[in-house]
């Protein structure tokens, strides 16, 4: 599973940081910035997935292989 | 003189008017009846003609199209906006693109969350200085005022002290708000010389500024540049009166609806008190179900919009606490849940123009609850509710009994 975080989309709700800090940082505009690139460690798909479904602007969204 | 030149609302699909004081108490309700009567958009011709969108889908629909759509006008009033666009009256709310980019980024550092996060302890300090003030609580007996003597205190405090205002002048700044965002069914002139003092209060405190630099946001409004200019006087002035208005009543609002909720819900209440690590989701669930701010635009230009004819001028209501109700996005809407999980309420806005405060609005609301049922884990209502009139929708009279 692979995270695709689309920065044009992003008006900086910072929600995917507040859920799932280890995946999502946040520049100084408050953008968020993908951490990962390439696959999702198992541990970790239970935060993308909350990110996900957590984004007012549908900025993020979840490749599953 | 003062009071609507309006009459009482007739039909709420066809005389729709946020600023009847009927509307704010019962909200959901109205949208929820429009809906089921097949009326996905309002409209009203009072205040120059307005159209309510009321689902998620029209709702963001207008947010994102800044070319149908002009932020020059985002408080529906009798009048417009004089201020020409792409700045308009209190940049960069007011602002339309490409200035609006420019205005805003300006602003987001100072309100980006790892700057915000470093205020936790000043507003946890502020919380608990407003419960000691309360005084002796006798279970059982004791009634305070849970909006008066708590929620309207925390956000006007904290925006004062990071403009660089005197925190001493909050009930003035607590009046310049009520004027600007209640005073709206009044005539234009009327409008107009109640905001006059707002703008002569601020050159005052922009002037001190100017000649006594200091480590706050008016000192940095003064010495920021756009392309190698500084802002404009009515730029610094207008967002100031931007943070001012938008800083104090929304996140005061949020703060009241969500003790309002815990006082008539004890099974909600008793479970936050005793699983502490639900705040998060409980802050996202009551600012989704009680999303305090309506916003607004002017139609840019004629247009057919889903087959609503809307006329260049005309207003158009954005009402994010509709949407963030709406059954197509989230399950049982008009229920709290207070571990819902997946969330993707408007409450902050869609679009270009998200609530640049939210970091700030969501510390405050998350230390403001924590600290209350610290303090009393067991409260109930015990009076009547006065809610606010207009775009801002929350209780300003709370009492309840700390039990």
């Amino acid at each position: 599973m692979r995270v695709n975080l689309d920065t044009e989309k992003c008006q900086g709700h910072n929600r995917c940081y507040a859920l799932a800090p280890e995946l999502f940082d946040v520049d100084d505009y408050g953008t968020a910035v993908l951490l990962i690139d390439g696959d999702i460690p198992a541990e970790l798909q239970e935060k993308a997935r909350l990110a996900v479904a957590n984004c007012p602007e549908y900025a993020i969204t979840l490749v599953e292989d | 003189m003062s009071g609507s030149i309006y009459g009482p609302v007739t039909d709420w699909a066809t005389d729709f008017d946020h600023a009847e004081p009927a509307y704010n108490p019962v909200a959901p309700e109205i949208w929820n009846d429009l809906i089921e009567g097949g009326c996905p958009v309002a409209h009203s011709d009072r205040y120059g003609g307005m159209w309510v969108p009321l689902t998620h889908e029209l709702v963001k629909e207008v947010a994102y199209d800044t070319e149908h759509f002009t932020s020059r006008g985002v408080v529906v009033s009798t009048g417009r906006p004089i201020a020409e666009p792409p700045v308009g009256p209190a940049p960069p709310i007011t602002s339309d693109p490409p200035f609006h980019q420019v205005a805003r980024r300006l602003l987001l550092p100072p309100f980006a969350p790892k700057v915000i996060a470093e205020w936790e302890s000043e507003i946890r300090k502020l919380c608990l200085g407003l419960l000691d003030k309360m005084g002796e609580v006798a279970p059982g007996q004791t009634v305070v005022d849970a909006a008066v003597q708590y929620a309207q205190h925390i956000p006007v405090n904290v925006i004062a002290r990071m403009l660089g205002l005197p925190t001493e002048d909050d009930d003035l700044f607590r009046g310049f708000v009520h004027t600007v965002l209640e005073k709206v069914n009044v005539s234009v002139e009327e409008r107009m010389e109640a905001m006059r003092p707002l703008d002569e209060y601020l050159d005052v405190q922009i002037q001190d500024h100017v000649e006594d630099p200091r480590d706050d946001l008016i000192t940095y409004l003064l010495n920021v540049e756009i392309g190698g200019n500084p802002l404009t006087p009515e730029h610094v002035r207008g967002t100031i009166v931007l943070l001012l208005v938008a800083g104090i009543d929304t996140t005061w609002s949020a703060i009241g609806s969500s003790l309002w909720h815990l006082a008539n819900t004890p099974e909600d209440l008793a479970r936050l008190v005793n699983e502490p690590e639900l705040v998060d989701t409980a802050v996202e669930e009551f600012l989704r179900a009680y999303a305090p701010v309506t916003m607004a635009r002017l139609v840019a230009q004629d247009h057919d919009f889903h087959g609503c004819p809307m006329k260049a001028n005309e207003w158009v209501l954005l009402p994010f606490p509709a949407a963030n109700r709406d059954p197509e996005i989230f399950d049982d809407p008009d229920e709290v849940h207070i571990d819902r999980a997946e969330n993707r309420h408007a409450a902050f806005g869609l679009g270009i123009h998200r609530c640049l405060g939210s970091n700030l609005a969501r510390l405050e609301l998350k230390v403001a609850i924590e600290e209350f049922i610290g303090r009393f884990p067991r409260f109930e209502l015990a009076g009547d509710v006065q809610w606010s009139v207009g775009q801002i929708r929350g209780p300003r009279v709370l009492p309840v009994r700390i039990v």
